[in-house]
C-alpha cells in the first residue's frame, strides 16, 4: 500500500492556519491572562500574513491538485484565498479593538457566566478578556478556505462545518445584550445545522448517482447518461439548498437579519464577507465544474432565486430603522446581484469566455467591492455609541457628519459604494457582474436588477440625509477608534477609491485567475 | 441486493427529521431530528457504497459521525447556555429578534 502524497507547497497557507489554531490554543492554556489579548492578537495576524505571503508567491505555480485529488489549487482558489486573508486581517483587527469599548473588547468576559449574574460582575470587575475568539476566529477562517478549494463534496462537506462550528459559537459571544446575542447563535446554529444535513443527504445522492465524491467524475457521469436522473436532480437541488442558505439567498435568509443584528459587530463583519466569499466560491465550483453539464435545469432557478432575493433585500431594507439590521438586509439584496452573476455562466468550467468577463470573475470583484464597503461601515457602526454600547438605531445616527466630518464623509463613501455610485468600488463590482449575466444572455434579470439596485440606494442614501440634514443627537457618543479600527477604515476607505478610480489593474487580476481546474 | 428499500427508507428517515425539526418546539428535540436527517445520509451512504463497490461511501459515514459529535458538542454548548439564562429550550421563547 502505498502512504498519500500530500503537497506541502501548493497547501501551504491551509498549513499555517492549522498550526495558528493549535499554538494559539497552547497560548490560551499556559500565557499568563494579562498579555493574551496581546500575545493571540500577534499569533492571528502574522499567521494571516504569512498564509498571504504564501499564496502571494504561489501566485503564478501552476495550477494543481494536492492532497491526493481533495483540494484543487486553482486560479480562482488563489484569488479566493488572496480575499479571503485580507478580509479576515480587517476582521480580527476589529476583534482586536479595545478602546472603543473603554478598554476591553466586543466580546462578553465570562461567555457560560448566566447574563447578570455574579460571576459575570466578578469577571467584568476583573477584566478578563475572552481570547478565546481568536483561536475559534483562525479555525472558523481555515474551513473558510478549505470550502472554495475543496475538489470532491466530501472535502466540502468538512470544510463547511470547519468554518460553521466556530462561527455559531462566536456568534453567541456579545459582552452587551447578550440574550440577543444567545439567541443569534441558537438560531444561526440550528438553521445552520439543517443546512448541512441538506448538503450531506444531496451529497450521498449525487454520490449515489455517480459513484464518486469527486467534482469532475460527477460531471462525466452527466457527460455518459443523456437522461437527467431524479438522483442527480435531487442531489444537486439539496447541495444548492445548502449553499444558498450560507449565502443568505432568498427563501433560506430567514437567519441573516436576526444573527447579523444579535451578533457581536466584529463577528458581523467577518461573517457578511468572509462566509459570502467562502460559500460563493464553493457554490461556483459545484455549479461549474460538477454540474456544468445540466446548466440549462439550473439557470432559471437560479435567476428566480436571485429575482426574489433581490426584491425581498431591497424591499425590506427600506423599511429597517437599525442601521445593523439594514446592512443585513442589505446583505440579502447584495447575496441577489451576486447570483445574477452566477446565474450568466458564459462557458461553464471556466465561467469565462476569451476577452469577455465571466461569471466567477464577475463574482469575486463584486465580492470585493461589497466586502470593503461593508466591512468599513460595520467598522464605523462600533464607534456610534449611547451610555457604553453600540448605538444602532437610526436615531442614534442623526446630525453625525456635523459632528464628526471626516467620520461621516467616510461612511458616506461606504453607503455610495454599496449603493453602486460611480467613481465608487461598487460601481465597477455592479458593473462587472451585471455585465457577465449580460453577454450569459440574462438581460431581463440585468435589469430587474438595476431598478432594485435603485431600491436599495434609496435606504443607504437615507442613512447619508440623516447624517448630514438632522440635529445632531447629543446622547450619541461617537468615540475615537483605536489603531485596529483606525487601520480597517483607512484601507477599506482607500480600497474603495482605488477600484473606483483606477479599476484596470484588478480587473486583470481577477481576469487571469478566473479558470477553474477540472 | 435491491438497494431500493434501503434508499426509500433512507428518504423516509430524512423527511421525518426534517418534520421533526420544522414541528418541534423543543431545540433538544428539533436537534435530534437534525441527527436523524444526518443518519439517514449515512444509510444511503453505505448503501451506495454497496451499488457501486467501492469505499468511500463507507468512508464518508465515519465522517459524518465525527462532524456530528462535533456538531453535538457546539450545539448543546449554545443550547445549555440559552437554558440557563432563560430556563426553557423552547425555540418558541426565543422572540427578541424579531422585525
Amino acid at each position: 500500500m502505498t502512504p498519500p502524497t500530500i503537497e506541502y507547497g501548493l497547501i501551504a497557507p491551509l498549513v499555517v492556519l492549522i498550526l495558528a489554531v493549535v499554538a494559539a490554543v497552547i497560548v490560551e492554556a499556559f500565557v499568563p491572562r494579562h498579555t493574551r489579548h496581546r500575545v493571540q492578537l500577534g499569533i492571528a495576524v502574522i499567521s494571516q500574513l504569512l498564509a498571504l505571503a504564501f499564496v502571494t508567491v504561489g501566485w503564478n505555480d501552476r495550477p494543481g491538485q494536492a492532497v491526493m485529488g481533495a483540494l484543487s489549487i486553482d486560479g480562482p482558489t488563489r484569488m479566493i484565498w488572496a480575499l479571503l486573508l485580507v478580509f479576515g486581517l480587517l476582521a480580527v483587527l476589529l476583534y482586536g479593538e479595545k478602546r472603543i469599548g473603554g478598554g476591553s473588547t466586543a466580546f462578553a468576559p465570562q461567555a457560560n457566566a448566566v447574563p447578570g449574574s455574579l460571576a459575570e460582575r466578578e469577571a467584568i470587575a476583573a477584566r478578563q478578556e475572552n481570547t478565546e475568539v481568536f483561536p475559534l476566529f483562525s479555525m472558523a477562517l481555515l474551513g473558510m478556505l478549505v470550502l472554495p478549494a475543496a475538489n470532491d463534496l466530501l472535502t466540502m462537506f468538512v470544510g463547511l462545518e470547519i468554518l460553521s462550528l466556530p462561527l455559531y459559537v462566536m456568534c453567541g459571544l456579545a459582552r452587551r445584550r447578550r440574550l440577543l446575542s444567545q439567541e443569534a447563535a441558537l438560531k444561526y446554529f440550528m438553521l445552520g445545522a439543517l443546512s448541512s444535513a441538506f448538503f450531506l443527504f444531496g451529497t450521498a445522492l449525487l454520490y449515489g448517482y455517480s459513484g464518486s465524491f469527486t467534482l469532475a467524475d460527477v460531471d462525466a457521469s452527466i457527460t455518459r447518461s443523456t437522461q437527467a436522473l431524479p438522483l442527480l436532480l435531487a442531489g444537486a437541488g439539496l447541495v444548492s439548498v445548502a449553499m444558498l442558505f450560507k449565502v443568505g439567498a432568498v427563501p433560506f435568509h430567514s437567519w441573516v437579519p436576526d444573527v447579523y443584528t444579535g451578533a457581536p459587530t466584529p463577528v458581523t463583519a467577518f461573517m457578511a464577507i468572509c462566509t459570502k466569499i467562502a460559500a460563493f466560491g464553493a457554490f461556483l465550483r459545484v455549479l461549474f465544474v460538477a454540474l456544468g453539464g445540466i446548466r440549462w435545469d439550473w439557470q432559471l432557478l437560479l435567476a428566480a432565486v436571485a429575482v426574489v432575493t433581490m426584491v425581498l433585500g431591497s424591499l425590506a431594507g427600506l423599511v429597517q430603522d437599525d442601521v445593523k439590521r439594514m446592512l443585513a438586509y442589505s446583505s440579502i439584496a447584495n447575496a441577489g446581484f451576486i447570483l445574477v452573476a452566477v446565474v450568466g455562466a458564459m462557458a461553464t468550467g471556466t465561467g469565462l469566455d476569451a476577452g469577455r468577463s465571466g461569471s466567477v470573475s464577475g463574482t469575486l470583484i463584486y465580492l470585493t467591492t461589497y466586502g470593503l464597503a461593508n466591512t468599513g461601515a460595520f467598522a464605523i457602526l462600533t464607534t456610534v455609541r449611547q451610555a457604553g454600547g453600540e448605538a444602532t438605531s437610526i436615531d442614534a445616527w442623526l446630525g453625525l457628519a456635523r459632528r464628526r466630518p471626516a467620520l461621516g464623509a467616510v461612511m458616506t463613501l461606504f453607503l455610495l459604494s454599496l449603493a453602486g455610485i460611480p467613481l465608487t468600488g461598487g460601481f465597477i463590482g455592479k458593473l462587472v457582474a451585471f455585465t457577465a449575466a449580460w453577454q450569459g444572455g440574462y438581460g431581463w434579470l440585468v435589469l430587474f436588477a438595476m431598478a432594485f439596485a435603485l431600491v436599495t440606494a434609496a435606504y443607504y442614501l437615507r442613512v447619508v440625509y440623516v447624517m448630514y440634514f438632522a440635529e445632531p443627537n447629543t446622547e450619541t457618543d461617537i468615540v475615537h477608534p483605536g489603531w485596529p479600527t483606525g487601520i480597517v477604515i483607512t484601507v477599506c476607505a482607500l480600497g474603495t477609491l482605488v477600484l473606483g478610480l483606477v479599476p484596470g489593474f484588478a480587473l486583470d487580476l481577477f481576469a487571469n485567475a478566473a479558470n477553474f481546474l477540472r | 441486493m435491491n438497494p431500493n428499500a434501503y434508499i426509500v427508507l433512507s428518504s423516509i428517515l430524512f423527511c421525518l427529521g426534517l418534520l421533526g425539526f420544522l414541528v418541534r418546539r423543543n431545540a433538544l428535540v428539533a436537534f435530534m431530528s437534525i441527527e436523524l436527517m444526518l443518519n439517514a445520509a449515512n444509510l444511503s451512504f453505505v448503501t451506495f457504497a454497496n451499488v457501486h463497490g467501492n469505499l468511500d461511501g463507507q468512508v464518508a459515514a465515519f465522517f459524518v459521525m465525527v462532524v456530528a459529535a462535533a456538531e453535538v458538542v457546539v450545539g448543546l454548548a449554545i443550547i445549555m447556555m440559552i437554558f440557563r439564562t432563560r430556563r426553557s429550550a423552547s425555540v418558541d421563547d426565543e422572540n427578541l429578534l424579531r422585525h
